[in-house]
């Protein structure tokens, strides 16, 4: 029997399930290209060339950009750029440390015994089987019944009052992105054995050789998917950096959620665009050189 | 001081626990007890929070009230109860719709070329990594009266020569459902396919020298040796769907009401925190609580964390 053989039946439900995920991207895409600013329906492409934005009521007949009109306006959309450079600072503050407190207690957990344990483990399981929004709406009371304490014992006032903003928002991610973190780097250290520890400690290296020289070299892998899993959360969390973010730390996806809620031009299309074409370079270059080390191996 | 502690392997462990339990302790344990003295909270005239105890908010949730118009002495309004039903229903529907849709995907991956299975795994991930908002935004430019389905709808019927009037898809409870599947698809392929690719060949094999056909090898077999997977991704689509709030209030507009927009609502636009909070300690409970029984019943393992 060829263990490749395929029924019919999954091959059509195949190909119906890729055709279901990938539909709504490609018309999104589409549509960055819309001559159309009020972007109800599909109006064409924006077709010429010319030294200025030439309109026609709502169509944009020439750009200087031609077809890529909407992608232009994005670059000059200093609020894009804004929320933009704030979702990647968040992004790589919370998970530079994230990956470290977060591979620190995986190492606790898979290797100490001491009396805190269950404590952390729970602590641990909780954001994974709770829905976010209940962690978001939580975090939100902690920080504004915090503030509201501490800006009226300090007689805060005007701007130096204690505000949301980009540090609740970082510090908030951390907690959500920690476990996920966790769950990964454990799963590598319960892959390999405790005895090439033992050896090390045998031939007489000290905790921190060990770890320097044996431990950490085996479970970098582990650790590098628990970074990168933890970026690309935070880089698409809606939830907790709903509840958590102020004046001025406005992220992505919270500026393209006020986009949908208000006017939509093409510019939120273009904008989806350049993140998808962004992601699949990125996930594209990660799969090469994943495939070339399991090769090597 | 630094000799003891190379001795001690507790405290070792302690202190490498330490940052990361300290970090859950204020952000998750501090905020979820709040939560909980705040659902017992008053509402002050300008929206703040009186600490006092009464269990108005959670008698609020429930639909009784002794405030009736009619003069009774009391009266039910089932709306906060309609909401938490819906809630639930939702996450059950989507859950069950995106099994269907996963179960086929995963197992054919599972049983590709090995060398094609990373690009099936691949193409599964791409949509996964575009934005969580932006995924919503694209069903609404499918959905809507002039989107895309009704452009291809209108076609085909026109090629037909039947007459076609424009189907009102968007803000309707279908398109909310719609949105979630599409949404956590992909949270329910890659277990499953974890738990297919461990299935050794020879099991096959060995119901098919059986004489088993290829339903019962899939009913005897595949079936249950999938299950962690299923159970797994259930748990990763079950819980996110209960909370969502964005689907339905891109897709489902005022119409679509879950216990997500509820909470939000309370904390953003109707300013009841303690009301929002109760909400959401309901919430809490009632996923945990399916949760542990979905789990004690059929247990899950390591499929969790492949995704």
């Amino acid at each position: 029997m060829n263990p490749h053989r395929r029924s019919p039946f999954v091959l059509a439900a195949t190909v119906l399930v890729y055709f279901f995920l990938y539909a709504p991207i490609v018309v999104l895409i589409l549509y960055s290209f819309n001559a159309s600013r009020a972007n109800v329906s599909f109006e064409g492409f924006v077709r010429g060339y010319s030294e200025r934005v030439v309109m026609d009521g709502s169509m944009v007949v020439s750009s200087p950009c031609g077809p890529f009109h909407w992608f232009c306006e994005l670059g000059k959309n200093t609020e894009v750029i804004g929320a933009a450079s704030n979702t990647l600072t968040i992004a790589f503050i919370a998970t530079l440390v994230s990956t470290i407190i977060g591979t620190m207690v995986a190492i606790a957990m898979q290797r100490y015994e001491f009396r805190m344990k269950p404590f952390s483990q729970l602590s641990l399981y909780i954001p994974i089987v709770i829905p976010e929004i209940v962690m978001g709406i939580g975090i939100l009371t902690l920080f504004s019944q915090l503030f509201g304490v501490l800006n009226n014992a300090l007689h805060l006032t005007g701007d130096s009052r204690l505000t949301m903003g980009l540090g609740t928002v970082i510090v908030s991610h951390i907690a959500f992105m920690v476990p996920f973190v966790t769950l990964v780097v454990q799963a590598r250290l319960q892959g390999f054995d405790k005895s090439f520890e033992e050896a090390a400690m045998d031939l007489g290296a000290n905790e921190w050789i060990t770890f320097r020289r044996v431990t950490f070299p085996m479970i970098l892998p582990g650790v590098l998917s628990g970074a990168l899993l933890a970026f690309t959360l935070s880089l698409d969390d809606f939830v907790i950096t709903f509840f958590t973010n102020g004046p001025g730390s406005t992220t992505l996806p919270i500026y393209v959620y006020g986009l949908l809620r208000r006017i939509i031009t093409p510019q939120v299309n273009a904008l989806s665009t350049v993140w998808i074409t962004l992601v699949f370079i990125i996930v594209l270059i990660l799969q090469v050189v994943q495939n070339r080390e399991a090769k090597q191996h | 001081m630094l000799k003891r502690l190379r001795e001690n392997k507790s405290a070792q462990g302690t202190l490498l626990a330490l940052p990361t339990t300290l970090w859950m302790v204020a952000l998750l344990i501090i905020p979820l007890i709040l939560t909980l003295i705040i659902s017992f909270g008053k509402r002050s005239p300008d929206g703040n929070v009186i600490y006092t105890f009464t269990l108005d908010n959670y008698v609020r949730l429930s639909g009784y009230s002794t405030d009736c118009e009619n003069g009774a002495a009391a009266c039910f309004d089932p709306l906060y109860v309609q909401i938490l039903w819906r809630s639930l229903t939702l996450a059950f529907n989507t859950t069950v719709l995106v099994i269907a849709l996963a179960y086929p995907l995963a197992y054919f991956i599972a049983r590709a070329h090995p060398k094609r299975r990373n690009t099936f795994l691949f193409l599964v991930l791409i949509p996964l990594w575009t934005n969580f908002v932006i995924r919503v935004y694209a069903w609404m430019m499918l959905l809507r009266t002039q989107g895309a389905i009704n452009i291809v709808l209108g076609w085909i019927a026109g090629l037909l020569h039947i007459p076609f009037v424009p189907l009102e898809m968007l803000y309707t409870p279908g398109a909310v459902l719609v949105g979630m599947v599409y949404e956590f698809l992909p949270f329910m392929i890659l277990p499953i396919y974890t738990s297919l690719e461990k299935i050794d060949n020879s099991l096959y094999e060995a119901a098919a020298d059986l004489g088993a056909n290829s339903i019962r090898t899939l009913l005897r077999v595949t079936l249950p040796l999938s299950m962690p997977g299923v159970v797994a991704g259930t748990i990763l689509v079950f819980i996110p769907v209960m909370g969502t709030f964005i689907v339905s209030d891109i897709l489902g507009g005022r119409q679509v009401i879950l216990i997500g927009n509820l909470i939000q609502r309370q904390f953003l636009d109707a300013r009841d925190p303690t009301f929002g909070s109760a909400a959401s300690l309901i919430l809490m409970i009632m996923t945990l609580v399916v949760t542990y029984f979905y789990t004690r019943k059929f247990g899950f393992g390591e499929e969790i964390v492949a995704a």
